[in-house]
Protein backbone atom coordinates (compact mmCIF):
# COMPACT_ATOMS: atom_id res chain seq x y z
CA UNK A 1 0.00 0.00 0.00
CA UNK A 2 0.84 3.29 -1.14
CA UNK A 3 1.47 6.70 1.27
CA UNK A 4 0.46 10.16 0.10
CA UNK A 5 4.40 10.63 -0.72
CA UNK A 6 4.18 6.81 -3.10
CA UNK A 7 0.75 8.31 -4.70
CA UNK A 8 2.70 11.50 -5.65
CA UNK A 9 5.50 9.43 -6.72
CA UNK A 10 3.44 7.25 -9.16
CA UNK A 11 1.61 10.36 -11.17
CA UNK A 12 4.58 11.75 -11.34
CA UNK A 13 5.77 8.97 -14.10
CA UNK A 14 2.39 10.48 -15.60
CA UNK A 15 3.97 13.70 -16.45
CA UNK A 16 6.09 13.96 -20.07
CA UNK A 17 8.29 16.35 -20.94
CA UNK A 18 6.96 19.78 -22.52
CA UNK A 19 4.19 19.41 -20.28
CA UNK A 20 2.04 22.43 -18.60
CA UNK A 21 0.39 21.08 -15.82
CA UNK A 22 -2.14 22.11 -13.31
CA UNK A 23 -1.77 20.58 -9.23
CA UNK A 24 -4.15 20.81 -7.22
CA UNK A 25 -4.31 21.11 -3.19
CA UNK A 26 -2.92 17.93 -1.16
CA UNK A 27 -1.25 15.05 -2.76
CA UNK A 28 -1.55 16.58 -6.16
CA UNK A 29 0.78 19.79 -4.88
CA UNK A 30 3.45 16.74 -3.93
CA UNK A 31 4.20 15.84 -7.76
CA UNK A 32 5.95 18.71 -8.36
CA UNK A 33 8.74 17.31 -5.90
CA UNK A 34 9.00 13.92 -7.80
CA UNK A 35 8.76 14.61 -11.54
CA UNK A 36 12.08 13.70 -13.67
CA UNK A 37 14.90 15.89 -13.39
CA UNK A 38 15.62 15.56 -17.39
CA UNK A 39 12.73 16.43 -18.90
CA UNK A 40 11.21 20.09 -18.79
CA UNK A 41 7.67 21.10 -17.45
CA UNK A 42 6.11 24.30 -15.96
CA UNK A 43 3.48 24.19 -13.71
CA UNK A 44 0.67 26.30 -13.66
CA UNK A 45 -1.40 27.29 -10.93
CA UNK A 46 -4.86 29.49 -11.39
CA UNK A 47 -4.05 32.25 -9.41
CA UNK A 48 -2.03 33.81 -11.56
CA UNK A 49 1.76 31.79 -12.38
CA UNK A 50 3.18 29.58 -14.91
CA UNK A 51 6.47 28.28 -14.24
CA UNK A 52 6.12 28.19 -10.74
CA UNK A 53 9.02 26.63 -8.56
CA UNK A 54 9.82 25.15 -4.96
CA UNK A 55 8.81 27.08 -1.55
CA UNK A 56 11.19 30.20 -0.73
CA UNK A 57 14.22 29.78 1.62
CA UNK A 58 12.97 31.30 4.79
CA UNK A 59 13.67 35.16 5.15
CA UNK A 60 12.77 34.66 1.45
CA UNK A 61 8.93 34.85 1.42
CA UNK A 62 6.92 37.05 -0.68
CA UNK A 63 3.40 38.01 0.47
CA UNK A 64 2.74 38.55 -2.93
CA UNK A 65 3.50 35.37 -4.90
CA UNK A 66 1.73 32.45 -3.59
CA UNK A 67 -0.14 29.25 -5.10
CA UNK A 68 -3.64 28.56 -5.39
CA UNK A 69 -3.13 26.56 -2.09
CA UNK A 70 -2.52 30.40 -0.97
CA UNK A 71 1.31 28.76 0.12
CA UNK A 72 4.34 31.07 -0.21
CA UNK A 73 5.75 29.84 -3.84
CA UNK A 74 8.96 30.74 -6.00
CA UNK A 75 9.14 31.14 -9.54
CA UNK A 76 11.69 29.65 -12.33
CA UNK A 77 13.29 30.94 -14.99
CA UNK A 78 11.15 31.51 -17.65
CA UNK A 79 8.08 31.93 -14.99
CA UNK A 80 4.96 34.71 -16.07
CA UNK A 81 2.16 36.10 -13.88
CA UNK A 82 -0.84 36.85 -15.60
CA UNK A 83 -4.90 37.98 -14.23
CA UNK A 84 -7.54 35.29 -13.29
CA UNK A 85 -9.31 35.25 -16.50
CA UNK A 86 -6.13 34.87 -18.24
CA UNK A 87 -5.10 32.23 -16.45
CA UNK A 88 -8.61 30.24 -17.05
CA UNK A 89 -8.20 30.74 -20.72
CA UNK A 90 -5.10 28.87 -20.39
CA UNK A 91 -7.23 26.15 -19.09
CA UNK A 92 -10.60 26.09 -20.30
CA UNK A 93 -8.64 26.80 -23.87
CA UNK A 94 -7.36 23.48 -23.16
CA UNK A 95 -3.54 25.12 -22.85
CA UNK A 96 -3.00 23.08 -20.22
CA UNK A 97 -2.14 19.51 -20.47
CA UNK A 98 -2.57 17.68 -17.69
CA UNK A 99 -4.83 18.90 -14.50
CA UNK A 100 -3.95 16.23 -10.94
CA UNK A 101 -6.66 16.99 -8.33
CA UNK A 102 -7.41 15.41 -5.38
CA UNK A 103 -11.51 13.88 -4.74
CA UNK A 104 -13.83 12.74 -2.12
CA UNK A 105 -15.39 10.24 -5.02
CA UNK A 106 -14.88 9.51 -8.48
CA UNK A 107 -17.87 7.38 -9.94
CA UNK A 108 -17.48 4.18 -13.21
CA UNK A 109 -18.12 6.78 -15.45
CA UNK A 110 -15.93 9.28 -14.84
CA UNK A 111 -17.69 11.71 -12.54
CA UNK A 112 -15.96 13.25 -9.60
CA UNK A 113 -17.59 15.04 -6.72
CA UNK A 114 -14.57 17.34 -4.52
CA UNK A 115 -16.21 20.58 -3.63
CA UNK A 116 -19.12 19.92 -0.93
CA UNK A 117 -20.61 17.72 1.80
CA UNK A 118 -24.24 19.06 2.31
CA UNK A 119 -24.90 20.74 5.92
CA UNK A 120 -21.78 19.54 6.83
CA UNK A 121 -18.61 21.10 4.74
CA UNK A 122 -19.03 23.75 1.80
CA UNK A 123 -15.38 24.78 0.81
CA UNK A 124 -16.46 25.68 -2.33
CA UNK A 125 -15.24 24.22 -5.98
CA UNK A 126 -12.54 26.92 -6.23
CA UNK A 127 -11.19 26.39 -9.97
CA UNK A 128 -12.03 22.21 -9.82
CA UNK A 129 -14.83 22.71 -12.22
CA UNK A 130 -13.03 24.84 -14.75
CA UNK A 131 -10.29 22.29 -14.59
CA UNK A 132 -12.48 18.90 -15.14
CA UNK A 133 -14.91 20.54 -17.67
CA UNK A 134 -12.07 21.47 -19.76
CA UNK A 135 -9.08 19.64 -19.28
CA UNK A 136 -8.13 16.19 -21.48
CA UNK A 137 -6.14 14.97 -18.95
CA UNK A 138 -7.68 14.78 -15.70
CA UNK A 139 -5.72 12.45 -13.23
CA UNK A 140 -7.53 12.34 -10.01
CA UNK A 141 -5.06 11.47 -6.54
CA UNK A 142 -6.56 9.89 -3.35
CA UNK A 143 -7.24 7.46 -1.12
CA UNK A 144 -8.99 4.58 -2.31
CA UNK A 145 -11.31 4.60 1.00
CA UNK A 146 -12.32 7.40 3.36
CA UNK A 147 -11.64 7.63 7.37
CA UNK A 148 -14.57 5.21 7.82
CA UNK A 149 -12.89 2.85 5.78
CA UNK A 150 -15.78 3.43 2.62
CA UNK A 151 -14.75 2.82 -1.06
CA UNK A 152 -14.16 6.29 -3.11
CA UNK A 153 -14.76 4.79 -6.01
CA UNK A 154 -18.39 4.22 -6.69
CA UNK A 155 -21.15 3.73 -9.14
CA UNK A 156 -22.82 6.86 -9.06
CA UNK A 157 -21.44 9.92 -6.36
CA UNK A 158 -23.18 10.64 -3.78
CA UNK A 159 -22.11 13.96 -3.47
CA UNK A 160 -22.59 16.79 -5.20
CA UNK A 161 -20.81 16.75 -8.01
CA UNK A 162 -17.82 18.84 -9.37
CA UNK A 163 -17.77 17.64 -13.24
CA UNK A 164 -19.56 15.26 -15.15
CA UNK A 165 -17.70 12.33 -17.23
CA UNK A 166 -14.58 14.03 -17.02
CA UNK A 167 -11.53 11.76 -15.24
CA UNK A 168 -9.53 9.49 -17.53
CA UNK A 169 -7.05 8.07 -14.76
CA UNK A 170 -7.21 7.54 -11.06
CA UNK A 171 -4.10 6.35 -8.48
CA UNK A 172 -4.85 5.96 -4.96
CA UNK A 173 -2.76 4.27 -2.16
CA UNK A 174 -4.33 0.96 -3.76
CA UNK A 175 -4.02 1.29 -7.22
CA UNK A 176 -3.86 2.74 -10.66
CA UNK A 177 -7.17 2.57 -12.29
CA UNK A 178 -8.22 3.90 -15.93
CA UNK A 179 -11.48 5.27 -16.48
CA UNK A 180 -13.89 3.54 -19.26
CA UNK A 181 -16.84 3.29 -20.32
CA UNK A 182 -17.44 -0.05 -18.42
CA UNK A 183 -15.88 1.24 -15.66
CA UNK A 184 -12.67 1.41 -13.65
CA UNK A 185 -10.31 -0.51 -15.25
CA UNK A 186 -7.31 -1.84 -13.16
CA UNK A 187 -3.93 -1.24 -15.15
CA UNK A 188 -1.83 -1.17 -11.60
CA UNK A 189 -1.63 -2.51 -8.27
CA UNK A 190 0.63 -1.08 -5.51
CA UNK A 191 3.05 -3.00 -3.78
CA UNK A 192 1.92 -5.57 -1.87
CA UNK A 193 -1.31 -5.30 -2.76
CA UNK A 194 -3.61 -8.24 -4.28
CA UNK A 195 -6.35 -7.80 -6.58
CA UNK A 196 -8.63 -8.95 -4.23
CA UNK A 197 -8.20 -6.21 -1.69
CA UNK A 198 -8.70 -4.06 -4.74
CA UNK A 199 -11.91 -5.36 -5.65
CA UNK A 200 -12.96 -5.21 -1.71
CA UNK A 201 -12.40 -1.51 -1.84
CA UNK A 202 -14.12 -0.56 -4.95
CA UNK A 203 -17.78 -0.30 -5.29
CA UNK A 204 -17.96 0.77 -8.44
CA UNK A 205 -17.99 -1.53 -11.50
CA UNK A 206 -14.33 -2.96 -11.72
CA UNK A 207 -12.07 -4.19 -14.76
CA UNK A 208 -10.26 -6.78 -14.44
CA UNK A 209 -8.26 -8.00 -17.54
CA UNK A 210 -5.45 -10.53 -17.17
CA UNK A 211 -2.53 -10.42 -15.31
CA UNK A 212 -2.29 -6.87 -13.11
CA UNK A 213 1.17 -5.58 -12.75
CA UNK A 214 2.77 -3.93 -9.25
CA UNK A 215 3.62 -1.01 -10.02
CA UNK A 216 7.07 0.13 -11.03
CA UNK A 217 8.18 3.07 -8.46
CA UNK B 1 -4.31 64.00 -19.08
CA UNK B 2 -7.22 63.25 -16.85
CA UNK B 3 -6.70 63.23 -13.28
CA UNK B 4 -8.21 60.48 -10.96
CA UNK B 5 -6.02 61.13 -7.90
CA UNK B 6 -8.15 61.67 -4.81
CA UNK B 7 -6.57 62.29 -1.63
CA UNK B 8 -7.11 59.59 0.35
CA UNK B 9 -9.53 56.19 1.30
CA UNK B 10 -12.46 58.60 2.53
CA UNK B 11 -13.13 60.62 -0.41
CA UNK B 12 -12.36 57.15 -2.47
CA UNK B 13 -15.69 55.52 -0.66
CA UNK B 14 -17.41 58.99 -1.05
CA UNK B 15 -20.78 57.15 -2.53
CA UNK B 16 -20.57 54.13 -1.43
CA UNK B 17 -23.65 53.44 0.91
CA UNK B 18 -25.58 49.99 3.20
CA UNK B 19 -27.01 47.58 0.31
CA UNK B 20 -24.98 48.17 -2.53
CA UNK B 21 -23.75 45.28 -4.66
CA UNK B 22 -19.51 45.72 -4.74
CA UNK B 23 -16.38 43.60 -6.55
CA UNK B 24 -13.31 42.97 -4.41
CA UNK B 25 -10.10 41.74 -6.10
CA UNK B 26 -7.71 39.27 -4.30
CA UNK B 27 -6.99 36.04 -4.12
CA UNK B 28 -7.16 34.22 -0.57
CA UNK B 29 -5.09 37.44 1.20
CA UNK B 30 -2.89 38.24 -1.80
CA UNK B 31 -3.50 41.44 -3.60
CA UNK B 32 -6.63 42.52 -1.37
CA UNK B 33 -7.39 46.20 -1.29
CA UNK B 34 -6.43 46.32 2.63
CA UNK B 35 -7.14 50.61 2.50
CA UNK B 36 -10.92 50.28 1.34
CA UNK B 37 -12.14 47.00 3.29
CA UNK B 38 -10.83 49.00 6.50
CA UNK B 39 -12.71 51.91 5.71
CA UNK B 40 -15.40 49.86 4.78
CA UNK B 41 -15.41 48.52 8.80
CA UNK B 42 -15.59 52.15 10.12
CA UNK B 43 -18.29 53.11 8.00
CA UNK B 44 -20.22 50.47 9.38
CA UNK B 45 -22.36 49.90 6.25
CA UNK B 46 -24.46 46.99 6.55
CA UNK B 47 -26.36 44.64 3.76
CA UNK B 48 -23.29 44.46 1.20
CA UNK B 49 -23.23 42.21 -1.55
CA UNK B 50 -19.48 40.96 -1.85
CA UNK B 51 -18.16 39.29 -4.71
CA UNK B 52 -14.80 38.32 -3.96
CA UNK B 53 -13.04 34.90 -5.07
CA UNK B 54 -12.66 34.17 -1.29
CA UNK B 55 -13.91 35.77 1.89
CA UNK B 56 -10.76 36.51 4.14
CA UNK B 57 -9.84 34.81 7.18
CA UNK B 58 -11.50 35.52 10.81
CA UNK B 59 -9.64 38.67 11.59
CA UNK B 60 -8.25 39.66 8.12
CA UNK B 61 -9.67 40.50 4.78
CA UNK B 62 -13.61 40.14 4.22
CA UNK B 63 -13.42 38.27 7.17
CA UNK B 64 -13.65 42.01 8.99
CA UNK B 65 -16.74 42.74 7.00
CA UNK B 66 -18.13 38.93 8.43
CA UNK B 67 -17.32 39.45 11.64
CA UNK B 68 -19.42 42.86 12.20
CA UNK B 69 -22.61 41.78 9.83
CA UNK B 70 -22.18 43.78 6.83
CA UNK B 71 -22.42 41.12 4.56
CA UNK B 72 -25.45 40.04 3.67
CA UNK B 73 -24.39 37.57 0.59
CA UNK B 74 -21.15 36.94 -0.68
CA UNK B 75 -20.39 35.40 -4.61
CA UNK B 76 -17.53 33.39 -4.22
CA UNK B 77 -15.36 30.05 -5.34
CA UNK B 78 -13.29 29.06 -2.44
CA UNK B 79 -14.71 30.22 1.10
CA UNK B 80 -12.63 27.21 2.89
CA UNK B 81 -10.41 29.53 5.41
CA UNK B 82 -12.96 31.15 7.09
CA UNK B 83 -14.75 29.76 10.37
CA UNK B 84 -16.94 32.04 10.77
CA UNK B 85 -17.98 32.93 6.92
CA UNK B 86 -19.00 28.51 7.00
CA UNK B 87 -20.84 29.10 10.34
CA UNK B 88 -22.79 32.35 8.95
CA UNK B 89 -23.54 29.96 5.92
CA UNK B 90 -24.36 27.06 7.38
CA UNK B 91 -27.14 29.00 10.07
CA UNK B 92 -28.10 30.75 7.33
CA UNK B 93 -27.54 34.04 8.19
CA UNK B 94 -25.12 34.71 5.18
CA UNK B 95 -26.50 34.16 1.66
CA UNK B 96 -23.48 32.63 -0.41
CA UNK B 97 -23.37 31.97 -3.90
CA UNK B 98 -20.23 29.57 -5.19
CA UNK B 99 -19.08 29.62 -8.51
CA UNK B 100 -16.40 28.60 -9.98
CA UNK B 101 -13.74 30.50 -10.14
CA UNK B 102 -13.23 30.37 -14.00
CA UNK B 103 -16.75 31.10 -14.27
CA UNK B 104 -16.26 34.52 -11.65
CA UNK B 105 -13.61 35.85 -12.90
CA UNK B 106 -14.96 36.00 -17.42
CA UNK B 107 -18.85 37.15 -15.04
CA UNK B 108 -16.43 40.19 -14.10
CA UNK B 109 -14.50 40.43 -17.47
CA UNK B 110 -17.86 39.95 -19.44
CA UNK B 111 -19.06 43.06 -17.11
CA UNK B 112 -15.55 44.76 -18.22
CA UNK B 113 -15.86 44.08 -21.90
CA UNK B 114 -19.89 44.97 -22.65
CA UNK B 115 -20.83 41.10 -22.78
CA UNK B 116 -24.27 39.95 -21.26
CA UNK B 117 -23.04 36.92 -20.87
CA UNK B 118 -20.65 34.26 -21.86
CA UNK B 119 -21.00 30.67 -22.52
CA UNK B 120 -18.83 27.99 -20.16
CA UNK B 121 -18.36 24.11 -19.69
CA UNK B 122 -17.43 24.80 -15.79
CA UNK B 123 -20.16 23.22 -13.88
CA UNK B 124 -21.97 21.71 -16.69
CA UNK B 125 -24.38 18.67 -15.10
CA UNK B 126 -24.04 20.07 -12.06
CA UNK B 127 -25.89 22.17 -9.23
CA UNK B 128 -24.29 25.09 -10.52
CA UNK B 129 -25.76 25.01 -13.36
CA UNK B 130 -29.32 24.28 -11.94
CA UNK B 131 -32.05 26.95 -13.50
CA UNK B 132 -29.69 28.11 -16.10
CA UNK B 133 -29.90 27.68 -19.20
CA UNK B 134 -27.56 24.96 -21.41
CA UNK B 135 -26.41 25.02 -24.81
CA UNK B 136 -24.63 22.43 -27.17
CA UNK B 137 -21.65 23.78 -29.46
CA UNK B 138 -19.91 21.08 -31.52
CA UNK B 139 -20.87 18.19 -29.11
CA UNK B 140 -20.18 19.71 -25.87
CA UNK B 141 -22.32 21.27 -23.28
CA UNK B 142 -22.32 25.24 -22.19
CA UNK B 143 -23.97 26.81 -19.62
CA UNK B 144 -24.74 30.38 -20.08
CA UNK B 145 -23.03 32.51 -17.19
CA UNK B 146 -24.30 36.37 -16.68
CA UNK B 147 -22.23 39.19 -16.57
CA UNK B 148 -22.12 40.69 -12.93
CA UNK B 149 -23.63 43.89 -12.10
CA UNK B 150 -21.85 45.61 -9.15
CA UNK B 151 -21.79 49.50 -7.90
CA UNK B 152 -18.44 49.93 -6.96
CA UNK B 153 -15.19 47.83 -7.84
CA UNK B 154 -12.27 48.03 -5.43
CA UNK B 155 -8.52 46.96 -6.42
CA UNK B 156 -5.43 47.21 -5.46
CA UNK B 157 -2.57 47.53 -7.44
CA UNK B 158 1.52 47.81 -7.09
CA UNK B 159 2.16 51.28 -8.64
CA UNK B 160 -0.62 53.70 -10.43
CA UNK B 161 -0.41 57.43 -11.61
CA UNK B 162 -2.62 59.68 -11.49
CA UNK B 163 -4.10 58.88 -14.80
CA UNK B 164 -5.69 55.75 -13.42
CA UNK B 165 -3.15 53.57 -15.14
CA UNK B 166 -2.12 50.00 -13.30
CA UNK B 167 0.59 47.99 -13.10
CA UNK B 168 0.38 44.53 -10.67
CA UNK B 169 3.00 42.58 -8.65
CA UNK B 170 3.23 38.75 -9.14
CA UNK B 171 0.20 36.55 -8.13
CA UNK B 172 -1.01 39.92 -6.07
CA UNK B 173 -2.80 40.46 -10.14
CA UNK B 174 -5.66 38.13 -9.27
CA UNK B 175 -8.97 38.83 -10.20
CA UNK B 176 -7.84 42.64 -9.38
CA UNK B 177 -7.36 43.39 -13.65
CA UNK B 178 -10.51 41.64 -14.71
CA UNK B 179 -12.16 43.67 -11.68
CA UNK B 180 -11.39 47.22 -13.64
CA UNK B 181 -14.26 49.00 -14.94
CA UNK B 182 -16.66 45.96 -14.19
CA UNK B 183 -18.79 48.06 -12.05
CA UNK B 184 -20.26 51.76 -12.23
CA UNK B 185 -17.13 52.82 -10.38
CA UNK B 186 -13.85 50.89 -10.06
CA UNK B 187 -11.35 52.32 -6.99
CA UNK B 188 -7.65 51.59 -7.06
CA UNK B 189 -5.55 51.89 -4.24
CA UNK B 190 -1.90 51.24 -4.56
CA UNK B 191 1.22 51.26 -3.17
CA UNK B 192 2.64 53.64 -5.04
CA UNK B 193 1.58 56.53 -6.71
CA UNK B 194 4.03 57.57 -8.90
CA UNK B 195 3.96 60.97 -11.07
CA UNK B 196 2.08 60.82 -14.26
CA UNK B 197 4.63 60.01 -17.09
CA UNK B 198 6.76 58.22 -14.99
CA UNK B 199 5.37 54.60 -15.99
CA UNK B 200 6.09 53.39 -19.43
CA UNK B 201 3.23 52.70 -21.51
CA UNK B 202 4.72 49.81 -22.50
CA UNK B 203 4.32 48.36 -19.18
CA UNK B 204 0.81 49.14 -17.91
CA UNK B 205 -1.34 46.34 -17.35
CA UNK B 206 -4.80 48.41 -16.70
CA UNK B 207 -5.06 51.84 -18.79
CA UNK B 208 -6.73 54.18 -16.77
CA UNK B 209 -9.27 54.15 -18.71
CA UNK B 210 -11.07 51.74 -16.40
CA UNK B 211 -10.29 53.37 -13.60
CA UNK B 212 -12.73 56.52 -11.78
CA UNK B 213 -10.68 56.92 -8.65
CA UNK B 214 -7.23 56.19 -7.65
CA UNK B 215 -5.37 57.05 -4.08
CA UNK B 216 -2.29 56.02 -2.38
CA UNK B 217 -2.87 53.10 0.34
CA UNK B 218 -1.24 53.40 3.84
CA UNK B 219 0.42 50.49 6.04
CA UNK B 220 -0.07 47.72 4.07
CA UNK B 221 -0.09 44.28 6.38
CA UNK B 222 0.20 41.77 3.38
CA UNK B 223 -0.66 38.61 5.59
CA UNK B 224 0.73 35.60 4.62
CA UNK B 225 -2.06 32.75 4.83
CA UNK B 226 0.12 29.96 4.48
CA UNK B 227 3.78 30.73 5.18
CA UNK B 228 6.20 27.65 3.54
CA UNK B 229 9.44 27.56 3.04
CA UNK B 230 12.23 25.27 2.10
CA UNK B 231 15.56 24.56 4.55
CA UNK B 232 19.06 25.35 2.82
CA UNK B 233 20.85 22.47 2.66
Amino acid sequence: MLDKIGIAKRIAKEVKNGYYVNLGIGIPTLVANYVREDIEVEFQSENGVLGMGPFPFEGEEDADLINAGKQTITTLEGASFFDSATSFSMIRGKHVDLTILGAMEVSGNGDIANWKIPGYMVKGMGGAMDLVASAENIIVAMMHTNKKGDSKLLKRCSLPLTGVGCVKKVVTNLAVLEVTSDGFKLLERAPGVSVEAIQNATEGPLIIDGEVPEMDL
Amino acid sequence: MINKQVANVKEALKGLSGGMTLMLGGFGLCGIPENAISEMVDMDIKNLTCISNNAGVDDFGLGLLLKKNQIKKMVSSYVGENDEFERQMLSGELDVELIPQGTLAERCRAAQAGFPAIYTPAGYGTEVAEGKETRDFDGKMYVLETAFKADFSFVKAWKGDAAGNLMFKATARNFNPNMCGAATITIAEVEELVPAGSLDPNQIHIPGIFVQRIFEGKGYEKRIEKRTVRQKT
